[in-house]
């Protein structure tokens, strides 16, 4: 997938800087096969929209070449690029019907009346909104509209349709419902997209691959559940889901394991060896929290004393918040079994395996 | 003050017996009014209010040049009559004598138009119409037309004002709504500078910048693009009424189509490009239509503003640039006819409202937006 002579969309040596000091994305290599869901998730001031507006044709990047079926684009102007776009606010025109939106793109292509209907009825049924052609956007619910600029973005064949945020304005269930809907769409044609998003659960719901942007630099470029499981940095390991940090100084590396002294004298940590590679470094370990067994000690390396310092009752499991080796944020997730009957306050024996918990840098 | 464009009372408090027996006469049969209209006449001119008298003939003078003189020769005879006690006999004799005119029957047909209490004259007056003996409706004398012609101008000026500002203002608002905060700001207070400026400064300041010794023909001069002897004449005409009543409008086209402008969202535009057309094809098909309502409300302003357009005509039109405004004003303070000024204020108010509901039927009022 990373060979770049199969990549569909290619980013070469990027650097966008818009005034000249500093770089809002720095030295990008990303490479996007044909029909891949590639996600650019990232907190805002990352880079990833202006990535996807270089990708567009509204911005030019500082330094690089972007390639589009092994094609140079850079000095393609927007409007023969043929890249679909769904806007952040949808950018629906508001002067025009629901149909004449979608036929908008024809109409410059100069496809024939005919054919254009035909086009925009079957855009329109796909989005299930078959019957809402001769509304105008003011008409329609905050979904319709996300529906119709999808329609729009798809209607005339583009060979890559690109999404800024295209799900921010909707509120939570619409939101999970048009995150599946997109996906399934996806599916369907498979057409290549490229996603952008601060939302991380948007972005691992529908991606086969995500690009986790900060600081305009791409941090790791991978399948959800390897983003999650196995973080390459702390910036992921605390972007990417929930996450528990103890930090320490590396005392032995053993092949692919280490062993870390935790701060302050709490004890000796055995890790996998991940972002660290010398004795005497810094570093900053990462568990997830429902990585953590309560009350087992079946690892005596691994073993340490939390204090229960709030339980929120959450239905199927309780999260509880503990105070282990000086980390008050330390989270637990307790599946809601009927047998935990301990109250704030309490002490509790946590233990988890080595391979669950990695050394990244600090 | 629209009822004084119709009314036509005062005269009839003066003479009501006279327009009374004036009624009965019968214009078919007998040249001249039989004697009861020339008795009514005596008796009211004898006894009526002098000031009352006086304010009639105003009136009557419109209709016929040559009442004012008539009736105070004729009052001037009965009150000597009157005061010697010596009544006549004979009305119409007496009349006759006094002054031949009032055997000449035009002047009797010119009273016709004034029996009723209500009268269209003004109205008909105002587009350069009167009455002719029987009363029909026919073209004033070609040296008295003025009011037709006016209208044309005024029509015609405020026109071209509304689209020179619709030229000028729809870039300056686009810029106004799309530079940098920093630089709208400044460009806003160049907008806006002027704005706040007194009408009569900024008239005057185009008086300096037009006239043949002025500014402008000053620095063409210089430049040897004009001759001495060939300075353009570019103001106290129609050239100078147009320049200066479109820099004064030009803010009220400016700001309605910049709130417009303001509110359209700039991935509009990038979504049309995306989407496959070329920059001008985009500006005309999404951005244009939807500048429409800032569109219509600036021209309406400006048209409305402009075909009501006063001083500026006045100071900078010269002869041939004034407009109807300017009439009006000149009935209202020197003529002191508000008859006809009432008329021309109720045909430019109908025009207003005649535009107004074009625009409607056009547009749509909903789709005005101010800001």
């Amino acid at each position: 997938m990373n060979d770049s002579s199969q990549s569909f969309v290619k980013f070469e040596k990027i650097d966008k800087s818009y005034d000249g000091e500093v770089l809002v994305v720095k030295n990008l290599n990303l490479d996007i096969a044909k029909g891949e869901f590639v996600t650019m998730l990232g907190p805002s001031g990352s880079g990833k929209t202006t990535t996807l507006m270089m990708l567009a044709g509204f911005e030019t990047p500082t330094n690089g070449e972007i390639f589009l079926d092994t094609k140079p684009i850079s000095k393609i102007p927007p409007y023969e690029r043929e890249i679909g776009m769904v806007f952040q606010n949808y950018a629906l025109f508001p002067h025009m019907t629901v149909q004449e939106n979608l036929a908008f793109p024809l109409e410059v292509r100069k496809i024939s009346k005919s054919e254009t209907q035909k086009k925009v009825q079957k855009a329109l049924d796909m989005v299930e909104l078959g019957n809402f052609g001769t509304r105008f956007p003011a008409q329609l619910s905050g979904g319709q509209q996300q529906r119709v600029a999808l329609a729009r973005a798809l209607v005339f064949e583009p060979r890559l349709v690109l999404m800024d945020e295209p799900l921010g304005a909707l509120d939570k269930n619409l939101r999970e419902q048009m995150q599946y809907e997109i996906k399934h769409i996806h599916d369907r044609i498979g057409i290549t997209v490229v996603y952008v998003t601060h939302d991380q659960s948007e972005a691992l719901t529908m991606s086969n691959r995500i690009a986790v942007f900060n600081d305009g630099v791409v941090q790791q470029l991978s399948t959800p559940d390897i983003l999650y499981e196995k973080p390459e940095n702390s910036f992921v390991a605390k972007f990417i889901g929930e996450n528990n940090t103890l930090n320490g100084v590396v005392k032995e590396i053993n092949d692919s394991t280490c062993e870390v002294d935790l701060d302050n004298n709490h004890g000796t940590v055995k890790a996998l060896k991940v972002n660290v590679s010398e004795v005497g470094e810094k570093t900053q370990l990462s568990i997830r929290p429902e990585r953590v067994s309560i009350d087992s000690s079946n690892n005596s390396l691994n073993s340490f004393e939390g204090k229960i310092e709030e339980l929120i009752y959450l239905g199927d499991h309780i999260r509880a918040r503990l105070d282990v080796c000086g980390n008050n944020e330390f989270i637990v997730k307790v599946p809601n079994e009927g047998s935990f009957n301990h109250k704030e306050g309490d002490t509790l024996n946590l233990s988890w395996n080595s391979e669950d918990v990695r050394a990244l840098d600090i | 003050m629209l009822l004084r464009s119709v009314d036509d009372s005062q005269i009839n408090t003066v003479f009501p017996n006279t327009f009374e027996e004036y009624k009965k006469w019968d214009k078919e049969k007998d040249e001249l009014p039989p004697e009861e209209v020339y008795r009514a006449l005596f008796e009211e001119l004898a006894y009526g209010d002098k000031i009352q008298v006086g304010r009639a003939l105003t009136r009557m003078n419109y209709s016929k040049s040559g009442w004012k003189s008539l009736i105070k020769k004729t009052s001037r005879a009965i009150k000597k009559a009157v005061k010697k006690d010596e009544l006549p006999d004979n009305y119409k004799d007496f009349l006759i004598e006094a002054n031949e005119k009032w055997a000449d029957p035009t002047y009797w047909y010119a009273m016709g138009q004034m029996v009723n209490n209500q009268t269209s004259i003004y109205y008909w007056n105002a587009i350069d119409r009167t009455f002719d003996q029987e009363l029909n409706v026919v073209q004033q004398e070609e040296d008295r037309r003025v009011y037709v012609q006016t209208w044309l101008k005024t029509l015609k000026v405020s026109i071209y004002v509304t689209v020179f500002c619709l030229i000028l203002g729809f870039p300056v608002a686009h810029l106004l709504a799309n530079l940098p905060l920093r630089y709208s700001n400044l460009l806003m207070i160049f907008v806006l500078l002027p704005f706040w400026t007194s009408l009569l400064v900024r008239t005057t300041a185009w008086i300096v910048m037009l006239q043949q010794k002025g500014v402008i023909n000053g620095v063409l001069v210089w430049l040897g693009i004009l001759s001495d002897d060939g300075r353009i004449a570019m103001v106290y005409n129609e050239t100078g009424t147009l320049i200066a009543m479109t820099q004064i409008l030009l803010p009220f086209m400016i700001l309605p189509l910049y709130s417009v402008m303001r509110v359209i969202p700039k991935s509009h535009m990038r979504a049309a490009q995306n989407l496959g057309a070329k920059p001008a094809m985009a500006f005309w098909r999404v951005y244009l239509p939807q500048t429409i309502p800032g569109m219509s409300a600036g021209g309406l302003l400006v048209f409305v503003l402009a075909i009501g357009y006063f001083i500026t005509p006045e100071l900078v039109g010269g002869k041939d640039g004034k407009l109807i405004g300017s009439w009006i004003a000149y009935h209202l303070k020197t003529t002191l006819n508000w008859g006809l000024t009432a008329a021309l204020g109720a045909i430019l108010l109908g025009f207003m409202l005649i535009f107004y509901w074009l625009y409607n039927k056009i547009v749509g009022i909903d789709n005005i937006k101010l800001g």
